[in-house]
């Protein structure tokens, strides 16, 4: 008997991707208070009139993500992680050009 | 089993002091955090470290490390001596913080007992945790959607309580239209839960192969396009390569070199994107061999005057 292969289909995880601030708590596995700091200070922007029908896209998962991870491996504070992230993104746009050349 | 040199890891002589090993620990931890380096193997040289340091910030599990003596080279064969530990209290410890979940059979079998002996006595659930990866596919995959086959190494604990890594293949369909830098979520597919909780799930984060012809930028696909000094003035139609098969692209009379012409629709295309192929004119001038074909360009030159530096004068 041959062997059945099952195939995964995944979410593409875009600027479409919708995600409420319950799903992105639970994503990401923190608190909506962690959340509401990471808004205010500016990592990611939420859509949406106010904090109850706030959601995020899928790119505001992976900074989360990245934030969390900076925290936790190297003490970043989030500032801190709000500049690198900045920072992490104009080195990936300057990396995406030299190689354009 | 190998032998970890956890000083030359952090890239420090073996009297260090308590002071120095945090300052080298945190150095090399930015240096190859994954999220912000691009080294190679960085992830392994970050994960490496963060064993050095969980061993070489205890004093206790330092002296003990210690007494192997400053001989061993990293990567030697190794096996520790029976009751090496006697006399230290951390036995039993295990691990005092940090992700050690993929740490070497090294480590494991000098002071990775007791942790999960831990978790056995305890009734204790905890969700899974998440698993990065990055995969590389090529352009073609991307444009028409594929499925793969792909190999992750992940930490298991076996029945003695040891953390080993095992591969683990997953079958995943690659969506049509994927541009480099997303990523695709996989429900459930990290690593396992504890006590019945549910696994983590699975990033996968695209990346493209490097292609002869084509590079992409974001949906775009873009070309270079060799043409002969005549197609340019002239006009031509030509037939072009893209990643959906070859296409009939119209070259205006007068074109430049570095004109851009656009097919629209040829680039990566998913269900609510655009995405088109982007090809770029090289105007390829044909050497003069023989003396009739410099004639040629003789009189080229006597017919149709022409000063292309004209806006370069002062």
């Amino acid at each position: 008997m041959t062997e059945q292969r099952i195939y995964i289909h995944g979410v593409v995880l875009n600027e479409e991707t919708r995600c409420t601030l319950a799903d992105l708590c639970r994503l990401c596995g923190v608190h909506a208070e962690m959340i509401h700091e990471m808004v205010e200070e500016g990592i990611i922007t939420p859509e949406g009139p106010s904090s109850r029908e706030w959601f995020f896209t899928g790119i505001a998962i992976k900074r989360v993500q990245t934030a969390i991870r900076l925290q936790r491996d190297l003490r970043v504070n989030l500032p801190g992680c709000a500049l690198a992230l900045d920072l992490l993104d104009e080195l990936e746009e300057l990396r995406r050009l030299a190689r354009c050349r | 089993m190998e032998y970890k040199d956890y000083y030359k890891i952090l890239g420090i002589p073996r009297d260090a002091t308590q002071d120095q090993i945090k300052q080298a620990y945190r150095k090399v931890a930015r240096k190859f955090h994954p999220d912000v380096s691009k080294e190679f193997n960085a992830e392994a040289k970050f994960k490496d470290a963060g064993e050095a340091y969980e061993v070489l910030k205890d004093p206790e599990k330092r002296t003990a490390y210690d007494k192997f003596g400053a001989n061993w080279r990293e990567g030697q064969h190794f096996e520790p001596p029976p009751n090496w530990d006697a006399g230290f209290e951390f036995r039993g410890a295990g691990y005092t913080g940090g992700d050690s979940g993929g740490f070497s059979d090294f480590f494991e079998s000098l002071f990775g007992h007791g942790q999960t002996g831990r978790q056995r006595t305890h009734v204790f659930r905890m969700r899974g945790e998440d698993q990065h990866a990055k995969i590389v596919i090529p352009l073609a995959d991307a444009y028409w959607g594929a499925r793969q086959t792909i190999t992750l190494t992940r930490p298991v604990v076996d029945t003695d309580g040891h953390v080993r890594t095992s591969p683990h293949t997953l079958h995943v369909v690659i969506p049509q239209g994927i541009i480099e830098g997303q990523r695709i979520r996989l429900e459930g597919q990290g690593l396992p839960g504890y006590g019945g909780s549910p696994a983590g799930d699975l990033y996968l984060e695209v990346a493209f192969q490097e292609d002869r012809l084509f590079h992409a930028e974001k949906r775009d696909i873009h070309l270079t396009l060799p043409i002969t000094p005549w197609e340019a003035a002239l006009g031509a139609t030509l037939t072009v390569p893209t990643l959906g098969g070859h296409v009939q692209l119209k070259i205006p009379p007068g074109a430049q070199g570095g004109k851009k012409l656009r097919l629209k629709g040829k680039g990566l295309c998913s269900a609510n994107h655009r995405g088109d192929q982007i090809v770029t004119l090289q105007i390829v001038v044909p050497e003069a061999k023989t003396e009739e074909q410099r004639s040629l360009y003789r009189a080229m030159a006597e017919k149709m005057p022409f000063n292309p530096r004209s806006g370069l004068e002062t």
